[in-house]
């Protein structure tokens, strides 16, 4: 099979000034909103330039290991109703994850800007070691922000950037997670934008960001809608993801969006539940604001605050979410549900159990959605599941959570 | 004198006496709700022409580590919204016209109407928003109109001109213009860019036929670097730098006196006495 990820990139959203309906847009300060408006330009033109696509679907498919397979999980799926469970392996790619997709498009246009550095905001790590590979393949000055809750949880991530001779930057303000390394990213990018690219790692962010990102990553599906085609000889009925800022699933999503047929599913980090508060459920258990640039669903408290996300996956561990989601939850497109911690986590485990297959946590919320949709829609069910990264960055997170440290060893 | 005349005439008067006006920022709420509203009538009382009073925010994108501890603080406290409009009201009641500052968010998330009523019911002369351009300001530009109240949107060094036509044009009370490339706090010395960029925003307000002020901030910290801005632009802005004093005070009491002194030093460098 033959990838270009730049061919039907464009659509209906976002109009010109790069809104999805009532989100999105570009709440940002002035000073940044030149390089914003080169920024927009100059991917437009660089997808337009046949040499450009070419050098990056070269290093999509020479380096990132694209196309990603296709993997029917038959035994998985017999614990999803019977239904046909065919995962989208983006944790086969380079990095182990598919940040890999974005950030190579992202190194490649900081480049033809002519700026020699980029940084990153990270959550689970993924985001920032894909920017930090990018940027040495490139030979570009990098720096990641991290949460220090995010650099404790994910330390292995950290010395993987550190390793690729990126600069990690623990943030400790706020609740020195995802957001807070978004916050700090900004500050950075305000004052050394002449220079230095932002890399944004989601569908997130003041316009062009969520349309390029969702660009950069629609390959996932145009690859998957091929291979289940190709396997199945038809469409699938249904096509699930997690969503935090939601870049794997607008990814898996778009090409599908055409297709009435397919439902789309993207579920959400609901922590111990979205009734508890502790949670990370913006579309399901949010309203709509103002954050990070975008209008779109946040959480937040009656005063326009910000109230803090809970989930097990630092990932998903954010309160706002890509400004396209909250438009497709508004046309009724995609459908939104939480995955408690604990769902995630016993998804985790069965897949390991029964594929031999360790999961992202999450990509574990995409799987125990899986299983739900399944029991659903039954034995003659297709689903497709984007199996976003792989879970070794995890494994202290579930080592401790289903107790598998030996007593007195590892801690 | 409140709501819209006000923060331009007090540009005005200071023009009128051939000096820069002083404007001066602290957050509601910080280092108390009682404290903010007595730091800032000491900086009334020591001179400031305009009060901009900040709405603590969870998500301070663009400020350094001096704002983001004092509305972290403030938040801490227990800061609310209608908090913040009982220091408007209170700072307001001094004759200083005293304004807003705040991330989009809050405004959005209480209506930007109702927002707009009350700010103007407890005599707010209007919002500075940093960051809000006009392009995503519609329902902004039409409550200000319906509540009388100014609107000030910012200028950058790397804004173009046409930019700054349209954000001029948006402006009422005065342009912001932001001095440097980077978040609040202050610095060494003044951006060499930001003479330039007050003479081309002067050039685009004179195409246009207006005589809106332009004020300078970010980065400016003490009377030298005030008698340094007042020498090119209309308005100082200072935030940071009364902070600093109530942070790194040992109480409260030498904390406004800080403030008082800062209020004295900068009063005296927007008039050329640095």
């Amino acid at each position: 099979m033959t990838i270009d990820a730049a061919r039907g990139a464009s659509a209906a959203v976002p109009d010109s000034s790069g809104h999805y309906g009532l989100y999105g847009g570009r709440f940002a300060p002035e000073a940044l909103m030149a390089a914003l408006d080169e920024l927009e330009t100059e991917f437009a033109s660089a997808m337009r330039d046949p040499a450009f696509t070419a050098e990056l679907n070269d290093l999509l498919a020479g380096y990132a290991g694209r196309p990603s397979l296709l993997t029917e999980a038959r035994r998985f799926g017999e614990h999803a109703g019977g239904a046909r469970i065919l995962l989208k392996r983006e944790d086969l790619n380079h990095t182990g994850s598919h940040k890999i997709n974005n950030v190579l498009g992202q190194a490649l246009l900081t480049r033809r800007m002519g700026k020699r550095r980029v940084i990153a905001e990270t959550g689970a790590g993924q985001h920032g070691v894909a920017t930090a590979t990018a940027a040495a393949l490139l030979g570009l000055e990098c720096t990641v922000f991290m949460g220090e809750v995010d650099t404790e949880r994910q330390a292995l991530n950290v010395a993987r950037m550190r390793m690729l001779g990126a600069e990690v930057v623990p943030v400790r303000t706020g609740s020195r997670t995802l957001k807070d390394a978004c916050n700090e990213a900004f500050r950075d990018w305000v004052a050394t934008v002449d220079h230095t690219h932002y890399c944004v790692g989601s569908t997130m962010g003041p316009h062009p960001f969520p349309m390029m990102v969702r660009d950069l990553q629609r390959v996932i599906g145009v690859e998957a809608r091929a291979q289940v085609l190709e396997l199945t000889g038809r469409l699938p009925d249904a096509v699930v993801a997690c969503v935090g800022g939601g870049s794997n699933s607008m990814g898996a999503f778009h090409a599908f969006i055409p297709d009435e047929t397919v439902a789309l599913y993207g579920f959400e980090a609901a922590g111990d539940g979205v009734e508890t508060g502790r949670h990370a459920a913006t579309i399901s258990g949010g309203s709509v604001g103002v954050i990070h640039g975008m209008r779109t669903y946040l959480l937040q408290d009656e005063d326009g605050q910000t109230i803090e996300s809970h989930s097990i996956s630092a990932g998903l561990d954010y309160p706002g979410v890509g400004p396209e989601h909250s438009w497709l939850h508004d046309s009724g497109r995609a459908a939104y549900r939480p995955i408690t911690d604990a769902e995630a986590m016993a998804a985790f485990s069965l897949l390991c159990r029964t594929e031999g297959i360790i999961p992202a946590i999450e990509s574990a919320h995409a799987l125990a959605g899986a299983i739900k949709v399944g029991e659903e829609l039954g034995p003659d069910a297709t689903i497709v599941v984007c199996l976003s990264g792989r879970g070794d960055k995890d494994m202290h997170t579930a080592a401790d959570y289903f107790g598998l440290m030996p007593e007195g060893g590892a801690e | 004198m409140n709501g819209r005349d006000g923060v331009r005439a007090a540009y005005d008067r200071a023009r009128s006496e051939d000096r820069a006006a002083l404007v001066g920022y602290l957050p509601a709420g910080f280092p108390t709700y009682d404290g903010a509203v007595e730091a800032a009538k000491a900086m009334v009382d020591g001179g400031c022409d305009v009060i901009e009073i900040g709405l603590p925010y969870t998500d301070p994108m663009m400020d350094g580590p001096t704002i983001q501890d004092a509305v972290h603080q403030a938040l801490v406290g227990g800061i609310r919204v209608a908090d913040v409009f009982r220091t408007v009201e209170a700072v307001a009641a001094t004759g200083v016209p005293t304004l807003v500052m705040t991330y989009w968010n809050p405004v959005d998330h209480y209506g930007v109407d109702a927002f707009a009523r009350d700010l103007a019911s407890a005599g707010g002369a209007g919002l500075i928003t940093p960051d809000l351009t006009p392009e995503e300001a519609g329902p902004w530009l039409e409550a200000a109109d319906a509540h009388d109240l100014d609107r000030v949107f910012l200028v950058a060094l790397s804004s173009t001109d046409e930019r700054i036509a349209t954000i001029t044009e948006a402006c009422r009370g005065f342009v912001y213009a932001a001095s440097l490339m980077g978040v609040t706090g202050a610095r060494a010395a003044v951006d060499t860019g930001a003479p330039r960029l007050v003479e081309r925003t002067r050039t685009v307000l004179a195409k246009n036929g207006s005589t809106l002020p332009v004020g300078l901030g970010l980065g400016v910290g003490n009377g030298a670097q005030a008698a340094e801005v007042a020498g090119f632009a209309d308005g100082v802005i200072v935030g940071s730098a009364f902070i600093r004093r109530l942070l790194d005070a040992p109480d409260p009491r030498a904390g406004l006196a800080g403030v008082r002194e800062l209020t004295a030093e900068l009063a005296a460098g927007v008039r050329g006495n640095a």
